[in-house]
């Protein structure tokens, strides 16, 4: 799942898949795929959304529906995760297997890449044994031209019965042809598939003394061959969706039962057992789709994936690869901390100007003080503060991360850190959710998915919050530029915060390996898994589209979040900056209660408070600090970071207080919509309290033991 | 030669053809779904900069395994 609007943020927690008919004739469509061959691009096309494309496999965690409208009929299109086989090992690989087999589409799109088809067709040949009703979609026609790749469409639908149709989804070719095959068929009534694969004899024996038997007793629609063969290969997971589907336990049906116990011998006759049975199943189905391919599939040029692999030669190096990581991560901060300067100052002004019209507007009516207070430099003031503040850093680092995404470079990043994921007894996949994780932690959690051993995804779940995420850097920028970067904004300066905020980064790296240690050594016991970790072709991505489509989204993302959590939270702090009791505001009472302990962290009252009420969306972290400060103190202008810096040095902030809070923001509670995610996705409370945990209590030590160490040395 | 070579001991740049898989499992149900049988060719392309994983050409596609299971598929 890629960082978008519908990924990240409350979204991010989504509800399980209910298919929406606008109309009963509707036609349901499900479109499968290998991981990374376009699906989302394809899905987008027809359907007019906007599910995010990046290049790299597993970025489509969750099933997304849209409607197609072609000729008189209204199409509706499931996008499932990308999966290699219909044999499911993963959470997200049974969602598709269902989806495929118990959903009841009306057709479905197999996806494939043109450049990679032989192993495509795995999936393509296990999805014709259960139905007929397909349409082979081999995407990525151009990318097989470039690389002097020819293949004969036509021949390999003879082969396979089935309509075989070659687009380039990214410049929509071929998708009206994809769609005419998809309407045609979807009328047809189903019917057996038109390809069937040889097994060997023994297994064929066996089939075919159980079909009959099946035959007798499932009525409903589905493919008898295919069932008896899953039968014989006793999958625990697809059983249990078989009989929810049917709505009784087959195999406990005496019949059946002593069919399959003979079904087994004729097997074991044939030396046959265990898991030879999968090995030859699967051995059949590869050596059916390699001769298909051997004569359809033509490579004129036997190194058409030299470029990529000169590329990767140095983008993996033993010498230069984490170097150029590195470079990499604070090439994007640089141009995130410099190009979000202007855009921020301009921001603020034309929002501070509005305030003050605002506030003519308000006497002018003549509104009672405390009404302009509550609304203007209550919820207002926060709200601009957010935006301006935040809007301009995340606007420029998302379209610059999906850049990179879409490249293909993340996959890399896992290929290079994996060996020290495996040293914690982690997975190296969770350099991918850490990277997601840099934009949005409830995505990055849900990216978890991708992660095949339960107790590795526990540990990526756990630990992705020690990566900051978009809300979390404009706040370290801005304490970074204030209290560490000199007066004037030169570019030796903008390179010194650059290294900095990468340190930051760096260190929640760092923590991330050292809990995730900890946590294989404790509650999480056991040893590194094994998994394969595919590195797909570098693509170009589509820039200006990216670009322009992530500003857009962050931007709406932005907008919405701040008038969902800054305003409430700006109405809130300057009521208690307001009402007193006693001698004292109710922001005061709250934050002298905190004070002792926050300052034992190096931090005070108020930016503790500002944490607890940063809950819900840690971008107003800063601007609630700022609220608090002037509501306490004399109202001044902020016009710039500068005279914000002199705020918080009036209210007692030296560089360990800066360095305190950049830590507390790295190092705290994950956001209300995380600890959401986390909840979904393990379905325990206990591993969300612990997640919760497990960062603050970091969090606290570190603050502690920093705090203390530096005021010895002043 | 009497050696046993796996996955393991090919060199960058090497191919072969894998004998038989002792993987057991979900690694041995991947391999197999990614088309890693025997009589399948691989190629050693990359070696990770701390050394392992390794990626290995498959069927058209990169492929990184971990040493622990790249040692499980004997190659002739």
């Amino acid at each position: 799942m890629g960082l978008t609007n519908s990924s990240t943020g409350i979204k991010a927690v989504d509800s399980g898949l209910v298919i929406k008919k606008l109309t009963p004739n509707d036609k349901v469509i499900a479109v499968a795929g290998n991981p990374n061959v376009g699906k989302s691009t394809v899905f987008n096309s027809l359907t007019g959304l906007n599910q995010h494309t990046g290049n790299w496999p597993g970025k489509t965690v969750t099933s997304a529906q849209g409607y197609c409208r072609y000729g008189d009929s209204t199409y509706i299109l499931v996008d499932i995760p990308g999966t290699y086989s219909l044999m499911a090992h993963s959470a997200e690989e049974e969602v598709a297997r269902n989806f495929i087999c118990f959903g009841d589409p009306d057709a479905v799109i197999v996806i494939c890449d043109a450049t990679c088809l032989e192993r495509n067709f795995n999936l393509v040949l296990q999805i014709l044994e259960f139905t007929g009703k397909v349409v082979v979609c081999v995407n990525m026609m151009d990318e097989a031209r470039k690389k002097n790749i020819r293949v004969d469409l036509d021949a390999i639908s003879k082969k396979l019965g089935v309509p075989v149709i070659g687009t380039t989804a990214r410049k929509k070719n071929g998708l009206k042809e994809l769609m005419q095959s998809v309407s045609q068929l979807s009328c047809q009534p189903e019917e057996n598939p038109p390809f069937r694969i040889k097994y060997p004899k023994p297994i064929e024996d066996a089939i075919a003394h159980l079909e009959p038997f099946i035959k007798q007793k499932v009525e409903k629609k589905i493919n008898t061959r295919w069932l008896s063969l899953k039968l014989l290969d006793y999958d625990e997971t697809l059983i249990t969706a078989l009989n929810e589907y049917l709505g009784y336990d087959l195999i406990s049906d005496e019949e059946i039962q002593k069919q399959l116990n003979i079904a087994k011998k004729i097997l074991s006759d044939g030396r046959i057992t265990g898991n030879d049975l999968r090995d030859k199943i699967v051995a059949s189905i590869v050596l059916t789709a390699e001769d298909i391919c051997s004569d359809t599939v033509h490579f004129n040029k036997s190194n058409y994936n030299a470029r990529d692999r000169k590329i990767d030669r140095i983008l993996t190096n033993k010498w230069t690869g984490i170097p150029i990581m590195l470079a990499l991560l604070m090439g994007i901060f640089w141009l995130t901390i410099t190009g979000a300067n202007y855009p921020s100052q301009l921001i603020s002004d034309g929002l501070f100007w509005v305030q003050d019209r605002l506030t003519d507007f308000f006497q002018y009516i003549g509104a009672p003080d405390w009404l302009h207070g509550m609304l203007v430099l209550g919820v207002y003031r926060v709200l601009a503060w957010v935006v301006s503040v935040m809007l301009p850093p995340m606007a420029i680092f998302f379209p610059l991360f999906t850049l990179l995404e879409d490249l293909g470079y993340l996959p890399r990043v896992a290929f290079n850190l994996d060996k020290y994921f495996k040293k914690c007894s982690a997975c190296g996949k969770q350099a991918l959710t850490m990277c997601m994780g840099l934009g949005c932690n409830a995505a990055g959690i849900i990216g978890c998915r991708i992660i095949d051993s339960p107790r590795e995804r526990l540990i990526a779940i756990i630990t992705n919050n020690f990566v900051p995420c978009n809300g979390r850097f404009p706040t370290l920028i801005a304490i970074i530029t204030m209290f560490f970067v000199g007066h004037a904004a030169g570019p030796f300066e903008s390179v010194f915060s650059v290294i900095l905020l990468t340190g930051v980064i760096v260190l929640g790296i760092f923590m991330t390996f050292i809990v995730s240690k900890i946590l294989s050594k404790t509650i999480l016991k056991g040893i590194p898994s094994s998994f394969t970790l595919e590195l797909p072709p570098y693509r170009i991505p589509q820039i200006g589209k990216v670009i322009v489509r992530s500003i857009f989204d962050r931007t709406i993302f932005v907008l919405a979040r701040a008038v969902v959590v800054a305003a409430p939270a700006g109405l809130i702090i300057w009521i208690m900056a307001n009402i007193s009791i006693g001698n004292m505001t109710l922001l005061a009472h709250c934050s002298n209660f905190l004070d002792p302990f926050a300052k034992m962290l190096g931090m005070d009252g108020v930016i503790l408070f500002a944490f607890i009420l940063g809950l819900p969306a840690n971008e107003i972290v800063i601007p609630i600090i700022i609220m608090a400060y002037m509501a306490s103190g004399s109202i001044m202008e902020l016009d710039s970071l500068w005279d914000l810096k002199q705020l918080l040095v009036n209210n007692g902030w030296t560089w360990i207080t800066a360095i305190s809070t950049m830590l507390f923001s790295l190092m705290h509670w994950p956001c209300s919509t995380t600890c959401l995610t986390i909840r979904k996705e393990t379905q325990s409370w206990k591993w969300t309290a612990i997640s919760f945990a497990v960062p603050t209590i970091a969090g606290i030590v570190i603050c502690f033991v920093f705090a203390n160490i530096a005021r010895l040395f002043i | 030669m009497n050696n046993i070579y796996s996955l393991k001991d090919l060199r960058q740049g090497q191919k072969a053809k894998v004998k038989s898989i002792l993987s057991t499992g979900s690694i041995r149900r991947r391999l197999l779904d990614i088309g890693l049988i025997e009589g399948t060719e691989v190629e050693c392309l990359l070696k990770s900069p701390a050394g392992d994983p390794v990626a290995y050409l498959i069927r058209g596609a990169v492929i990184a395994l971990r040493s622990e299971d790249s040692s499980n598929i004997l190659i002739c």
